[in-house]
């Protein structure tokens, strides 16, 4: 893979060029942390300004993407799938053949680099779901580093099989009682830890948010998914797809998708939160569809939250996309129109689940589950001749408790 | 001159620092709040803190994240805080207020608003622990504008190269950060503030107030030594807290007993610089 440019080398007529030195996607992300993190954030910002420039560090990365990760994923055409919906050719980028078993891995794997080179010793991630926070645990078991992951009580709840991969690999996993106990209440006890652990510790954040530069390095890591996907698109059918489809949590699969493809503007790019029980009950993770810009955890986003300004607990079946912001980059791709947002709920994903599983053989984790549940809904209606592309960024595996759960079979 | 100002300068003709006590607006309810808010010049505040609680307070520790769930489940709002500091300045005209909180309600209340509406409640200074000096862009003018100081936070990683940064557009006081970490949690050494304050001093002439750790009269006393307020915030809250009955209630005598130790704390301020 390679990096994506800096904004200096990259022409006026792009949508890839963003940040800017401020870190701003138009009016959206930022650095909005306490002074004892500033310094700290600019540290990461040079550090990986210079590591991004250095052949050395993707030489090494790419390395580790193929032998360890496994890169480059498949690009598989659904076959059975796409003849049970009768429509448009559906293909899946198989990210969840990822060693850890979702796109995760891509960007720990580049961040971990990145604090050897910095020469941290202590490394700290949040986690939803628990991918972010085992792909975190195997790439600290991988270079000998300790590990602390922190993660909502709920969550450790719901993704218990995931708290004892994290265990096994060596990580302390410390459950956040404050808030609902999910992913934002993660991320404020992580913050929180680096703090009071400034010198020796890096923090890993998981997706494509939180103060610059991490919302665009983390797209940078990601991108590896888009890009491999484009090639193989091309390489397959000749061409382009229609349509390509992730699913929104945070927003990193999803952005590591779009992003080699924002510029081809016959590409509609459609992302895909997560509905809950229904935009209209309230209960719901959808930032950009049911929320309106402020400031959390570091950047200036789409958020949910009431007339006050406090923020709203999300709601979602799938811990990893239980999150009540989106990243910046989303927001200002949202603003803009280059990115269509729709939503698809617990009852939608959990129905593609199962078709996923019965027709493809593929045990879908329930986060792509929602951009399969829209793949349903649209791909009847094109025809044939029809590309759409779908990022199935994880494997279910960790999910077949909570899907027993709802289909009302004990395990 | 405005009330921060002028206040410093009368402690500074007094010789000695300032105490300034924190209470999060609307904890645990808004009466016992308010009564606080009231008799804390009385038992010695020289300026008074008022934290607006937050659902996502990064910086703060877990004394200060319960006692602001308890202040918004009593129903703090952004305008119910102005109103108390508007209720408080009818018979208080001169102890200035500060308020501390996060940048998010601020930007949903609107920032000019914001400041059109806590200039008349009678606010003098802005502590905005998300908003660093790159951000500050979003609130600064309409703060300048309205007569309300920019507290800046300044940290231990702060260094001196960043430091003129973080002055520039400060005004009021500035606020030191004694420690790397959240509130109410670890405490700086008087080693590390003998080092930290004078450093600072050497980049503004604005009085330079010390919080973070510091819960003690002792603490207080050490740091008015060196710097020239103390902050105080989690201990009260801990006091105010024990006081609370079984569903989170007021018992009596809960906010008396914060006020003893808020004396406490002001005699030993008071004391530090006399030998004591």
């Amino acid at each position: 893979m390679t990096l994506s440019p800096p904004p200096t080398q990259t022409g006026a007529n792009t949508l890839r060029g963003g940040p800017d030195a401020r870190g701003r996607f138009g009016e959206f992300g930022g650095r909005f942390v306490a002074e004892t993190l500033m310094p700290l954030i600019l540290e990461v910002e040079a550090a990986y300004t210079a590591a991004r420039a250095d052949p050395g560090f993707q030489i090494e990365l790419n390395r580790y993407l193929k032998d360890y990760i496994g890169r480059p994923s498949p690009l598989w055409f659904a076959e059975r799938l796409t003849a049970r919906l009768g429509g448009a050719k559906v293909y899946f980028k198989r990210d969840e053949l990822n060693h850890t078993g979702s796109h995760k891995a891509n960007n720990c794997m580049g961040q971990i680099l990145l604090a050897r080179r910095m020469g941290k010793t202590r490394i700290i991630a949040e986690t939803g779901a628990g991918q972010h926070g085992v792909a975190t645990a195997t790439m600290c078991a991988l270079f000998g580093l300790p590990c602390t992951v922190y993660m909502g009580a709920t969550d450790v709840e719901r993704q218990k099989p995931n708290v004892f991969r994290m265990k096994l690999l060596g990580a302390e996993v410390k459950p956040v009682t404050s808030g609902a106990g999910t992913l934002k209440d993660a991320m404020n006890e992580a913050m929180r830890d680096w703090v009071a652990n400034v010198t020796d510790t890096y923090y890993l954040i998981g997706t494509v948010a939180g103060p610059h530069p991490y919302p665009a390095m983390v797209r940078d890591f990601q991108s590896v998914i888009g890009t491999e996907a484009r090639a193989q698109m091309q390489e397959t059918e000749g061409r382009l797809p229609d349509i390509a489809v992730a699913c929104i949590g945070g927003g990193s699969n999803a952005m590591g998708l779009f992003h080699p493809f924002l510029d081809d503007t016959s590409v509609r790019l459609i992302g895909v939160e997560a509905g809950g029980k229904g935009i209209e009950t309230g209960e719901h993770a959808a930032s950009l569809t049911g929320g309106r810009p402020g400031v959390l955890h570091g950047n200036r986003t789409y958020l949910l939250q009431d007339d006050d300004g406090q923020i709203i607990e999300a709601h979602s079946i799938s811990a990893g996309l239980d999150y009540p912001g989106i990243g910046p980059e989303h927001a200002w791709l949202h603003d803009i129109g280059r990115v269509e947002y729709v939503s698809s709920t617990d009852r939608e994903a959990l129905d593609a689940f199962t078709l996923c599983t019965q027709t493809e053989g593929i045990i879908p984790a329930l986060e792509p589950a929602h951009a399969l549940a829209h793949v349903a809904k649209i791909a009847p209606g094109m025809d044939k001749d029809r590309i759409i592309l779908m990022n199935l960024c994880g494997r279910g595996d960790k999910d077949i408790f909570t899907v027993a759960e709802h289909l009302g079979v004990r395990l | 001159m405005s009330r921060i100002t002028a206040r410093f300068a009368a402690l500074t003709r007094e010789g000695r620092g300032a105490l300034i006590p924190f209470l999060e607006a609307y904890d645990p309810d808004p009466a016992a709040s308010m009564a606080l808010l009231r008799a804390l010049p009385g038992a010695g505040a020289d300026l008074i803190e008022i934290g607006m609680p937050f659902t996502d307070p990064m910086a703060d520790g877990p004394t200060i994240q319960v006692a602001g769930r308890r202040a918004l489940k009593a129903g703090s709002k952004t305008a119910r805080i102005l109103a108390m500091v508007r209720d408080f300045r009818r018979e208080d005209p001169t102890t200035p207020i500060v308020l501390m909180g996060y940048l998010n309600p601020i930007l949903s209340y609107g920032p000019e608003r914001f400041c059109v509406d806590a200039e008349a409640a009678g606010v003098d200074g802005l502590i905005v622990v998300d908003l660093p000096p790159e951000e500050a862009g979003l609130l600064a003018p309409h703060a300048v504008a309205h007569g309300l100081d920019i507290i800046r936070l300044i940290a231990p990683t702060t260094d001196d190269a960043r430091l003129p940064k973080v002055l520039a557009g400060s005004s009021g006081f500035v606020y030191y950060v004694s420690i790397t970490g959240i509130t109410g949690t670890r405490t700086a050494t008087a080693e590390h503030l003998a080092q930290a304050i004078p450093r600072i001093r050497r980049f503004t002439d604005l009085p330079i107030a010390v919080g973070f750790g510091v819960r003690s009269p002792a603490q207080a006393a050490t740091v008015a030594r060196v710097a020239d307020a103390a902050v105080v915030a989690s201990a009260l809250i801990d006091t105010l807290a024990a006081g609370l009955d079984a569903q989170g209630h007021a018992t009596p005598g809960c906010v008396n007993r914060v006020l003893d130790q808020v004396r406490g704390l002001a005699a030993a301020v008071r004391a530090a610089r006399t030998g004591g």
